[in-house]
């Protein structure tokens, strides 16, 4: 009833190529943006904003990095977290070791080197595939870590290898209330979303689809696969390397070259495929999953069993949280293998009938 | 879609509408709420449990035995953080706003969560206790005021099991052309002792291999391949969780004799050996407590909490991690009634809390008082020094019970010292922090 196209007409190209074609998705995108950027700041607790929402915001711009690479391009990677790493030790010896050094410049500086480091592991890429390049990218993940710890340099030779992210400070205003960080991670996160969205469409978007479609046929075609492939391992290794900077400098504050390991790879992975494999919208509905879920069963279950005098032992809430979101991915796998984001797609299908399927 | 799938995505959408509005666990006002970042799954799961359990029951013990400090009961909420960093710190976002005084004080119970939270604890205004782990040179309360890394701190540790080891060879200077491997968890807490282990290894002459193990450690075989091939005197095993046990097995099935390994003291609990079996006999470990159920407070804990229903689990009482963890809570509950002789006999804040620890004095008789006796060093604190005793006492793992194996002795403390504060000083240039004691 109130989801429906008829009477917009496209009279022009720029209206037929817009991000969002339907008026009612580009306001509920401008309410989305605008509650985002003005009603979270103002009425979140410091609890949302720190615990909840920086971490989806930084780990929904790792998987969006992910799913370039695994969704558009389609070569399947591990080294998410490795890429993360590079990222964030590099920005962290920008900013140490070059004077006034801007603490953006150190961000792009940061995913530039993760790049880099994801162009090298992608070089196998063009001669194996599928489930063996994972291996190779499995490499990466246990190289980077091994090498941060294993060359003092890296940490500043800190005893234990950790790395303490510098205050953030951008034009002489230090960054350090809850509510700032959040709103520099969701412009950052905000503006690579959109080059993002737009990149997929362009001329790069597609040769990676024809790429991820069938190699042999884009070849023949035209594309020339090395470059698209490494493209896709250069863009995706840059994203990843900006969420890890700023899941160091926003949101830890400290990491140590061991949190970025296979687990937080394997995470990033599950977020794109619960998300949905080759969507930007679902990049950050598999994120908000992986990451939100868990905490709101744990709190609903912490409150069930204070609600109903059972007396749980904390041990087994935290068992019975495990339990229930990995039946919950399951149950969203069985429902929708392509996704969240392609159960979206259904619903708007659905809503646009609504009251009156046929 | 079938009607199944839609109520359970209805039931979903429910439970996230209740749980954004349900009211926060409503804690009692008046009391001391302490939040307990603890873990209970997980690879480290074990381990957790008994210190945890210990922490809460002593909590339970002077709620039911003396109704409180100086009547100020005591409420707590536990959040699982399965011993994982990011985990760590939404628990302590979540319970950091729980009362109107905070958590009290926090007990990480991770060197990676330290970590995470030495930056956050001074904006929050809320104490960090890391009871024999965490950042080593945060003894330095003039430029960690926020940090306590109480009883022994790792670089105590490394220098005293150098001592034990020296010891055992007829003297620290027959260790000079030694062979000793460090066999360490590959995390901030594995690389925690290397400087002092080199500087020590430098001092005294002998030769020092460092082996890690990665996260979890339950395989072991190339590394103990390596230490075979390179023949060392001593083994210094540095472990965590399921590493510690698998060490023990993979020594016995290389040949390598257990007793001339040394763990730490997060080497040497009982889930360590028990589940390495006979392959630990003869092990010896450093500990900052002893264990055992001879001691007056766990007699009383077994009266008023356990008794009553109250307890967490009777069979890891008088264990060493649960032992701990009641001394742990000892010492955290007098840092609030040294703060509460200060500012009344009222809920403490954060800020409180801190000048109690920091003012802390717990001596021999104040532990013969509240049944502790020889379970642990007295502890007395201050600006400068934010460590403690640095003493040490080593256990040897007999017919499946351990047995004190020397006397509370400490390492070089003088070299500690030295190090913690150049260290400390190298930190605070690098965050910019002028150093200097917190006034009240």
């Amino acid at each position: 009833m109130f989801y429906r196209e008829a009477g917009q007409f496209k009279t022009t190209y720029a209206a037929d190529q817009a991000l969002f074609p339907i008026r009612q998705d580009r306001y509920a995108m401008l309410a989305i943006v605008a509650i985002a950027f003005v009603g979270i700041p103002l009425f979140s607790s410091n609890y949302w904003l720190t615990a909840l929402l920086i971490p989806f915001l930084v780990f929904s711009l790792a998987s969006l990095g992910l799913n370039i690479l695994t969704g558009y391009a389609g070569q399947l990677s591990l080294g998410t977290a490795a890429f993360m790493a590079v990222g964030a030790v590099a920005a962290y010896n920008f900013q140490l070791r070059i004077p006034g050094m801007p603490i953006l410049l150190s961000f792009v500086l940061g995913g530039g080197t993760a790049a880099l480091v994801g162009i090298l592991f992608g070089l196998p890429s063009l001669r194996i595939k599928g489930f063996y390049l994972a291996v190779a990218t499995l490499a990466a993940q246990f190289f980077i870590p091994w090498l941060v710890t294993k060359v003092g340099w890296f940490s500043n030779y800190s005893a234990s290898g950790v790395i303490t992210a510098q205050p953030i400070v951008i034009f002489g205003q230090a960054l350090d209330t809850p509510r700032e960080k959040y709103l520099l991670v969701l412009c950052i996160v905000a503006l690579m979303a959109l080059l993002a969205k737009n990149l997929v469409r362009s001329r790069i978007g597609r040769a990676w689809m024809a790429v991820r479609d069938m190699d042999v046929a884009a070849e023949v075609i035209g594309i020339r696969i090395l470059r698209t492939k490494l493209i896709a391992f250069a863009v995706s290794s840059f994203y990843c390397g900006v969420a890890g900077a700023l899941y160091a400098f926003a949101y830890l504050g400290s990491v140590e070259p061991d949190g970025f390991n296979l687990d937080l790879s394997f995470r990033i992975l599950f977020m794109v495929i619960v998300g949905g494999v080759g969507s930007i919208l679902g990049s950050f509905l598999g994120a908000a999953f992986i990451t939100l879920m868990p905490i709101l069963l744990d709190v609903l279950l912490t409150a069930g069993s204070h609600a109903f005098n059972l007396n749980l032992e904390p041990g087994v809430t935290s068992m019975m949280q495990l339990l229930v979101f990995g039946a919950l991915i399951i149950f969203f796998l069985i429902v929708e293998p392509h996704g969240l984001a392609r159960l979206w797609q259904i619903t708007k299908e659905k809503l646009r009938l609504w009251p009156f399927p046929y | 879609m079938r009607a199944w799938k839609k109520t359970v995505i209805a039931l979903l959408a429910l439970a996230g509408g209740v749980a954004i509005v349900l009211p926060v666990a409503a804690q009692q006002a008046g009391t001391q709420f302490m939040g307990v970042l603890g873990y209970r799954v997980g690879p480290y799961g074990a381990n957790g449990a008994a210190f945890f359990t210990g922490f809460l029951d002593y909590l339970a013990l002077v709620n039911e035995r003396e109704g409180g400090i100086n009547g100020v009961k005591i409420s707590w909420e536990e959040c699982e953080t399965e011993y994982n960093n990011a985990k760590g710190v939404e628990c302590y976002e979540r319970l950091k706003t729980r009362n109107e005084t905070g958590p009290t004080a926090i007990h990480p119970m991770s060197t990676g969560i330290t970590y995470g939270l030495i930056d956050k604890a001074p904006a929050d205004k809320i104490p960090l206790i890391t009871l024999g782990y965490g950042r080593t040179d945060a003894t330095d309360g003039r430029v960690f005021p926020w940090v306590f890394p109480i009883l022994s701190n790792y670089w105590d540790a490394a220098t005293g099991i150098v001592k034990f080891i020296g010891d055992r060879e007829g003297g620290g200077d027959k260790l000079k052309g030694k062979k000793i491997v460090l066999l360490y968890h590959d995390s901030a807490y594995g690389k925690e002792p290397h400087p002092v282990l080199e500087a020590e290894a430098a001092k005294l002459g002998f030769e020092l291999k460092l082996i890690p193990v990665p996260h979890p450690g339950n395989e072991q075989q190339s590394q103990w391949l390596q230490i075979r091939q390179y023949k060392p005197d001593w083994v210094i095993l540095w472990g965590w969780g399921v590493m510690s046990a698998t060490a023990l097995s993979t020594a016995q099935k290389v040949g390598f004799p257990r007793d001339k390994m040394v763990g730490n003291w997060w080497a040497g609990s009982e889930i360590d050996t028990e589940a390495a079996g006979p392959a630990s006999e003869g092990y010896y470990a450093a500990s900052l407590n002893l264990a055992g159920k001879d001691f007056g407070v766990v007699k009383d804990v077994e009266k008023f909490v356990y008794a009553k229903g109250k307890g967490g689990d009777p069979k890891l009482v008088g264990t060493v991690l649960w032992n701990r963890g009641l001394a742990a809570a000892m010492y955290t509950v007098e840092a609030v009634r040294t703060a509460q002789g200060k500012f009344g006999k009222k809920p403490m804040t954060g800020e409180q809390t801190r000048w109690g620890i920091e003012n802390l004095n717990v001596d021999q008789k104040r532990l013969d008082q509240l049944g502790f006796a020889t379970m642990v060093p007295p502890l007395k604190l201050s600006c400068l020094d934010h460590g403690g005793s640095g003493l040490v006492r080593f256990q040897k793992w007999e017919g499946g019970k351990w047995k004190p194996a020397s006397d509370w002795m400490s390492g070089d403390k003088v070299m500690v010292r030295k190090m913690v504060e150049e260290s400390a000083a190298k930190y605070a240039t690098e965050k910019g922090i002028t150093a200097g004691c917190m006034k009240g």
